[in-house]
């Protein structure tokens, strides 16, 4: 390019076109990093505490700009992927000529484990993906190290268990068997046994929060606090029995599917749900959460999988497949959809905002293989499938997050860091009240308002919880003739009208109706007969 | 077809040999780190409890003085040596660390009202009730000063009879003047035996003098016709003085910004100017329940420590309206001088009860030395307070001292008093025509007139 001393200006701003694709991805890191948007500053007044928040607002961009900086030329893996050309495509790509491809430490990845004698089998892994547990309907627990490719431990409960679960690191798993939940060590010692909660249909663990969430029988939820033990929350949901629950690691809310085709997210701290969505025709066969907690896929008998933005509630888009008895999101974003002998990966092909799910792999089984459940292996480019023969694992490019940070999660963990690690994860446990839709608004100062009401089912939903505890307090026995069944009866009443007269009257609906029509009414009028419209 | 998929060797990611360092890897994406802010808030909540559990700020006391302490100094070259003189005549010089008495220079027939040390550490002056001035050698401290407890004394260098009897005396930051305060304001060389110059401004006796630390010949003094003075040497004659509604008993000059300076006043409060315009103050610091007796600034020039009458000694920051921190013992009578350490750490206070105290300018600091991932982890716990240190639960801890009974009560009334002042004045305000009621601004409000 002739650059002439005139041109000199102009040089600065036309670079080529590489550079500038750089930057604009650099641009786009940065935003990630930079966590929204930064504060108006325009409005304050207060000259001193506008320099300091500007000076902090710089600092802010500074650091965003190095971290993004530290993510394009730093981190020492890259991610997988898989690229066909010409006609081929993707999804006809078999795992066997994958690993013809591959290396061999990957190869060792793809498995199946046939052990026809225990029952379909339910899958878990640690946050590091370095440790798996395997639970066997007819009640084999089996905790494997997968680096190693080595069982530590394996036990026969001899027992129904519906569902497993790791706490925090691999010491600890969970176990929901016939009656009750157990927790097991890592040796396979019981350690606990939580009979408050019935006989257990899922277990799930949210991580930072430690408590131990889990649906039973009868429907209900349940939240135990497994640091000291305590039972935070039991939520009668009041829509049945359901066993499809999941967690959404963005937020840590619980969500349920039910029968009746609603999709509830709850926390442990109210009694109503936070949500309710209508999100399928017939029952709801399985929920899975996106790891950055905008997307929700569910799928339903109707042979359908929706995915849903849980920003605004609304459905992004259907995909008519199958119906799929199990579903998973990767640290990618990959959707895993699991029927049958069959599993179908698949990929979200734009970037950015708009989401568009396609057909990326496919894998089916040998035919007798039901699958029970599909989950992605943290941190690696690898898929478990628990099926009724047994387990199975296969590679799928491009599904793991390449680069872990060694304070959030180490698959290359030693016992000291461990150790390390489960004492600052206590130190830093949050309380149950930080779970919500939205966990920026933490730290965030509330605008000054008066308190908000709570809507009516949360309030509806409490009065009954308190005149259930009202009236199931025990009384006390007196004597001396003074324990008369009338006296009883009257005392009891007396504590449910106490229950009843803490939460204010609800406006009687026919008072609504009125005001109701007389604003209609009033609407109806033209604008210069307003004024002579009845105000009541 | 091109295929990866991700295949991490066991090599690349942990260490060669036991020796090494662990490896660590970082991944600063946020979307590996769900409810972050809830963590961090966590994280405030502990550090600000950590603190308070840490927080023990009372160091020592060093006894040996037989009376009130009035007056203390500090060494500038010498870290570890502080000068106290007392009601009765006697000045010691204390060792920190060891918290006992180095030498004595006994002489004075009277209270001691004035203690300095020259520049380069050898000369101690000192200004009494008896009219005389006295200069001392310092003894140098040797290698070999282990044994301290050899209570020496040390005559007098020099004796200066006067005409009054001093109230303070400070020594110039570069050269071989010193002031003294009395009847008047006298300026004395170390050789001389009468005053080089003499400076008079009303007929009132001047209670305190301090050199300003960044230009050698400016003084500020205050006298007891509640007025705050400004001398320049070099044109021997007084720059600017304000009058105030109470006495100003004792000044500092802020040793990073040589401009500013802050006066401990009777009425509670300490007042900081800019030295170029002193009608107006630049902040009003506000805490003490009763007369301020003494100021020190921290050699930071962040912070200044007071003590006051009121049985308690605070710590300000240098902008701000409210104290940081307060220290009080049951045992700690009536504060009369205070004194900033020459590292920043250590406050040191003297008081009636014949004691000087040394205490931690952080309450919750860690002393000796920090291995660098402690001071690391010790910085993030700080930012990470300070960023959530304004939402109520962080901010109730943060915030919670525990003040004696009388200071408490004290507070409460004076706060009872002043919103009443303030509604009366909003009232009145209120119900008269606009612009006839003009409230000033209390940096204002306290200032009666700037004379020339």
């Amino acid at each position: 390019m002739e650059i002439s001393s005139e041109d000199n200006n102009l040089m600065e701003k036309v670079l080529p076109t590489v550079e500038q694709e750089s930057d604009v991805e650099l641009e786009t890191k940065v935003k990630k990093y930079l966590r929204g948007e930064g504060a108006n500053l325009e409005t304050l007044k207060d000259k001193k505490l506008k320099t300091q928040l500007a000076s902090r607002e710089k600092l802010y961009g500074k650091s965003a700009k190095a971290a993004a900086k530290i993510e394009k030329w730093l981190l020492p893996a890259e991610a997988g992927y898989l690229e066909t050309e010409g006609l081929e495509k993707t999804w006809r790509v078999k795992q066997t000529d994958i690993a013809n491809e591959v290396d061999i430490l990957s190869s060792r990845n793809q498995y199946d484990i046939v052990l026809p004698d225990f029952g379909p089998y339910k899958l878990d892994f640690t946050a590091s993906g370095r440790h798996m547990l395997a639970g066997g309907r007819k009640g084999h627990l089996a905790l494997l190290d997968m680096m190693n490719m080595s069982l530590i431990k394996e036990i026969q409960v001899r027992e129904t268990v519906r569902d497993v679960a790791f706490l925090h690191n691999d010491q600890f798993f969970a176990a929901a068997q016939k009656k009750y939940a157990y927790i097991y060590g890592r040796d396979g010692t019981e350690l606990h046994c939580l009979k408050e909660r019935g006989p257990v249909a899922r277990l799930r663990f949210l991580k930072n929060h430690f408590l131990l969430a889990s649906v039973n029988m009868s429907g209900q939820l349940h939240y135990q606090d497994v640091t000291h033990g305590g039972m935070v929350a039991s939520i009668r949901t009041g829509k049945g029995r359901t066993d499809v629950m999941e967690v959404n690691p963005y937020n840590s809310v619980v969500g349920l599917g039910h029968s009746g085709g609603t999709v509830t997210m709850w926390k442990p701290t109210s009694q109503a749900p936070l949500v309710q969505m209508q999100c399928h025709p017939g029952p709801v066969s399985s929920v899975a959460f996106h790891p950055n907690g905008h997307l929700m896929a569910t799928s339903g008998k109707e042979r359908k999988i929706k995915i849903w933005d849980l920003r605004k509630f609304e459905e992004v888009q259907t995909i008519h497949s199958f119906h799929a008895k199990t579903l998973s999101f990767s640290q990618k974003g990959l959707l895993a959809a699991g029927t049958g002998s069959f599993v179908q990966i698949l990929g979200d092909s734009s970037g950015g905002s708009s989401h568009n799910y396609t057909r990326y792999m496919n894998h089916s089984m040998v035919k007798g293989y039901q699958i029970e459940k599909v989950m992605f292996r943290p941190y690696e480019d690898v898929i478990g499938i628990g099926h009724s023969m047994g387990w199975s694992s296969i590679l799928i490019p491009g599904s793991g997050e390449p680069n872990f940070d060694s304070w959030v999660a180490n698959p290359f963990e030693t016992s000291k860091q461990r150790r390390e690690k489960e004492v600052h994860s206590l130190l830093d446990k949050l309380p149950p009240e930080t779970i919500m839709l939205d966990p920026s608004k933490i730290g965030a100062m509330r605008p000054s308002r008066r308190k908000e009401k709570p809507s009516r089912g949360e309030i509806e939903a409490e009065k009954e919880v308190a005149i259930e505890a009202a009236k199931s307090t025990e009384l006390k026995n007196k004597t001396k003739g003074r324990n008369k069944p009338s006296k009883r009866t009257k005392k009891k009443k007396e504590m449910v009208e106490n229950a009843k007269r803490t939460f204010p009257e609800q406006e009687h609906n026919t008072a609504i109706k009125k005001r109701r029509i007389v604003e209609d009414a009033a609407a109806e009028l033209p604008t210069s007969l307003k004024r002579f419209a009845r105000k009541n | 077809m091109k295929i990866k998929t991700l295949s991490r060797s066991v090599d690349e990611y942990t260490r060669e040999r036991s020796q090494d360092l662990q490896r660590v890897f970082h991944n600063f994406d946020p979307s590996l780190r769900p409810m972050e802010k809830a963590v961090e808030y966590q994280r405030a909540l502990t550090a600000a409890k950590l603190e308070k559990i840490f927080a023990r700020p009372f160091v020592g006391a060093m006894d040996g003085h037989r009376d009130g302490i009035s007056c203390m100094a500090k060494n500038p070259n010498y870290l570890k040596g502080i000068f106290s003189a007392s009601m009765d005549g006697d000045i010691r010089l204390w060792d920190i660390s060891s918290r006992r008495t180095v030498c004595q220079f006994p002489g004075h027939q009277g209270a001691v009202r004035g203690l300095t040390a020259s520049t380069d550490g050898n000369v101690l002056v000192s200004c009494g009730t008896d009219c005389t001035v006295r200069l001392w050698n310092v003894p140098r401290p040797t290698l070999e000063d282990s044994n301290i407890s050899s209570e020496n004394s040390i005559e007098p260098s020099a004796t200066y009879v006067w005409k009054n009897a001093f109230w303070a005396v400070d020594h110039q930051f570069e050269g071989e003047l010193f002031a003294t305060a009395g009847a008047q304001l006298d300026i004395w060389n170390h050789n001389r035996s009468q005053p080089v110059q003499s400076f008079q401004w009303g007929t009132d006796s001047v209670i305190s003098v301090r050199f300003n630390p960044g230009e050698p010949d400016i003084l500020a003094t205050s006298a007891s016709d509640r007025s705050i003075t400004i001398y320049d040497l070099r044109m021997s004659s007084a720059a600017r003085k304000i009058i105030m509604m109470t006495k100003t008993n004792s000044i500092a000059w802020n040793p990073m910004e040589p401009m500013n300076l802050t006066a401990a006043n009777e009425d509670g409060s300490c007042y900081s100017f800019d030295g170029r315009k002193l009608d107006e103050a630049k902040c009003v610091h506000k805490d003490h329940v009763s007369a301020v007796m003494d100021i020190d600034f921290s050699p930071t020039g962040r912070e200044f420590v007071t003590g006051s009458y009121d049985r308690s000694v605070r710590i300000f920051p240098y902008n701000g309206g409210h104290s940081r921190e307060i220290y009080h013992t049951k045992r700690m009578q009536r504060v009369f001088c205070v004194k900033y350490s020459c590292d920043a750490t250590y406050v040191i206070s003297g008081s009636d009860d014949t004691n000087l105290r040394l205490w931690k300018a952080k309450a919750s600091e860690q002393l000796g030395v920090i291995l660098p991932r402690e001071q690391k982890k010790h910085e993030y716990n700080e930012a990470v307070k300070n960023r959530y240190k304004h939402l109520p639960e962080v901010k109730r801890i943060v915030r919670h001292r525990h003040l004696p009974k009388p200071i408490y009560k004290a507070m409460a009334i004076i706060r009872t008093v002043n919103d009443s002042k303030r509604r009366k004045e909003a009232r009145r305000k209120a119900h008269s025509a606009p612009g006839t009621v003009v409230t000033k601004p209390l940096r204002k409000r306290k200032i009666i007139k700037e004379v020339e």
